[in-house]
């Protein structure tokens, strides 16, 4: 039986670009560029590597964000994943971590899935939860932060690196993952891939599709509130100097004038 | 007075500092209930009355160290069902918040991460945060259900304030997904003698000039002056000079001591979103064009090789 794989992706603002919060304080994406977020493309590289393993495996992408974030589905898909499912909605707009969540195991419900892979936090809201969130929602085990991965029969493995202990995890499928940047290097899309991904199907939901009320989600529907956001003031300019023998003997008078010596 | 749950990150019953930093926020909003589980947790009670919490709640059970984060959020669930606190928070670390993240789910509350700072408000606790690398600070707020937050570490200075601590055992029945991911084997990090990363008060970080994993050694003798924790650039550690778990950056550890020294680090957004909120920069870069010198305090346009031993050497000499 073939391994259904679903990796979930986002669209995200280039980081390094100029990143701006619009009026309502939602994230501004007029302004700047937006790709598939760097950190989820180790998760797709994981899902090629994984279903390269398995006898049979089929890759489906899935995002959730406004028209633009085709763009991170055609990228995963000229890396070689199988097919793709956009998750699109005006109400969607403000979508909080929760909602989000919801919307990603509804569509992932509906799409079918042995294993979903992460990848470990987004670059524009870093908060990493999403895959625990997923886990819960999904009531499958949460096998995540793994820097190494793989797929046996109905199981899967992995090792979790924290910061007191490295950790060696096993559970049944299916179960959701997130890998992070240590996993390995993220393939480039082939020039072939790319044009594969031009003819590869990408499914579009809305909110009635996955049957969510509109009120579930957006900003009104998010179970937090940003009151304010204020641009950080620029460092006040420091003192630079050219080392000149004693750099070393200047930086120290430096630190111990600020009691750190 | 409303109590406030604050999930206890310990070691076999020693107390982390990012804890006691909870317990010092929680305090502004209420009285806190410290939650501790797992092996020594009723060891952990006389560091946590200390610090102000008026109860520890403690449960000890295999599940804990045998399976991954459920059995905790169903012991935290317990919990906050015993107390039903104005607020949980917990400590910033990528565990805690996967436990903080279900358990908010569960309970049907809005989740804030990786706040700065916490203050209470007429909505409830008002949290800190920074976005985008650091260029933007935000003021949030959970505006459904009981706030459940996390606090990145070094958010606030530690204050003493004794408390009764009274221990009570909580009693906890394991979910039916508790045991869903099987921890086969853990091999604990080898000690370095040098503070944790992320709760330092100094960081002296190393990148591409550093040139080499034999080089950083000139990086640890620096830090071993100051006391201080080691960092590295994602270009440092993606060559394999110094371990993932000592990068500081957008995918690495993100760090807020008062002292940051950045050595051969050119300062790239990736790496500016993990130290930019540290109180005092200083840099040592070969490139006067670096952008890590729109950053410092103090900047030193010099070769590391020979800035960064003399001033090891200054410091030992001023320490005396």
């Amino acid at each position: 039986m073939s391994l259904r794989i679903v990796v979930c992706v986002k669209y995200v603002p280039d980081a390094t670009g100029d990143r701006h919060f619009a009026d309502d304080l939602t994230l501004d994406r007029d302004d700047v560029d937006g790709l598939l977020s760097e950190l989820d493309e180790y998760a797709v590289e994981q899902a090629l590597q994984i279903a390269d393993e398995a006898d049979d495996a089929e890759i489906t992408v899935l995002t959730v964000g406004p028209e633009d974030a085709k763009d991170a589905l055609r990228k995963a898909l000229s890396m070689g994943a199988d097919k793709a499912v956009h998750v699109e909605d005006d109400d969607l707009h403000g979508t909080d971590v929760i909602g989000t969540s919801l919307v990603l195991a509804k569509a992932v419900e509906k799409t079918g899935y042995d294993l979903v892979i992460c990848g470990m936090a987004s670059t524009d809201g870093t908060m990493g939860v999403l895959p625990a969130l997923l886990a819960e929602r999904l009531g499958v085990p949460q096998v995540t932060l793994l820097s190494e991965v793989s797929v046996d029969g109905g199981t899967v493995k992995g090792r979790r690196d924290g910061d007191s202990a490295s950790e060696q995890l096993e559970a049944s499928l299916p179960a959701v993952v997130s890998v992070t940047d240590q996993s390995g290097e993220a393939r480039y899309p082939s020039f072939k891939g790319i044009m594969a991904a031009k003819k590869k199907p990408v499914e579009s939901l809305d909110l009635e599709d996955l049957e969510i009320e509109a009120d579930e989600v957006g900003l009104g529907g998010s179970w937090t509130a940003v009151d304010s956001a204020a641009e950080r003031p620029a460092r006040t300019a420091g003192t630079i100097v050219k080392d000149e023998g004693e750099g070393g003997k200047q930086l120290a008078e430096f630190l111990a004038g600020q009691k750190f010596i | 007075m409303a109590e406030v749950l604050v999930y206890v990150d310990h070691v076999d019953g020693a107390v982390r500092k990012p804890t006691l930093e909870l317990l010092t926020l929680a305090r502004r909003i209420g009285e806190p209930v410290a939650v501790a589980l797992g092996n020594g947790a009723a060891d952990t009670a006389a560091a946590l009355a200390e610090h102000g919490a008026v109860k520890v709640l403690t449960a000890d059970a295999p599940e804990f160290a045998d399976y991954l984060v459920v059995p905790k959020v169903d012991a935290l669930q317990a919990a906050y069902d015993a107390v039903s606190p104005a607020a949980v928070l917990l400590p910033s670390s990528a565990e805690a918040k996967e436990i903080a993240a279900r358990l908010a789910l569960r309970i049907g509350s809005g989740i804030i991460t990786d706040a700065v700072d916490l203050e209470a408000g007429d909505q409830g606790p008002v949290a800190t945060q920074s976005a985008f690398a650091a260029s933007y600070t935000t003021k949030s707020r959970v505006s459904k259900g009981t706030p459940v937050i996390t606090v990145k570490p070094n958010s606030v200075a530690v204050e003493a304030a004794p408390a009764a601590g009274a221990v009570e055992s909580l009693a906890v029945s394991f979910s039916a997904t508790a045991t869903g991911t099987k921890v086969l084997s853990r091999t604990p990090r080898e000690s370095t003698g040098r503070p944790e990363l992320t709760e330092a008060a100094i960081v002296v970080s190393g990148g591409r000039g550093v040139n080499g994993a034999e080089n950083f050694a000139i990086i640890e003798a620096l830090a071993d002056s100051l006391g201080a924790a080691v960092g590295a650039s994602r270009a440092a550690v993606d060559a394999g000079w110094y371990p993932h778990t000592n990068q500081v950056g957008q995918t690495g550890k993100s760090v807020s001591p008062q002292l940051y020294i950045a050595s051969g680090i050119s300062g790239a957004i990736q790496h500016r979103a993990g130290m930019q909120t540290s109180k005092t920069i200083v840099a040592v870069n070969k490139d006067a064009e670096a952008p890590i010198f729109d950053l410092v305090d103090y900047g030193v346009v010099g070769d590391l090789f020979d800035v960064v031993p003399q001033l090891t050497d200054e410091v030992k000499s001023r320490k005396g």
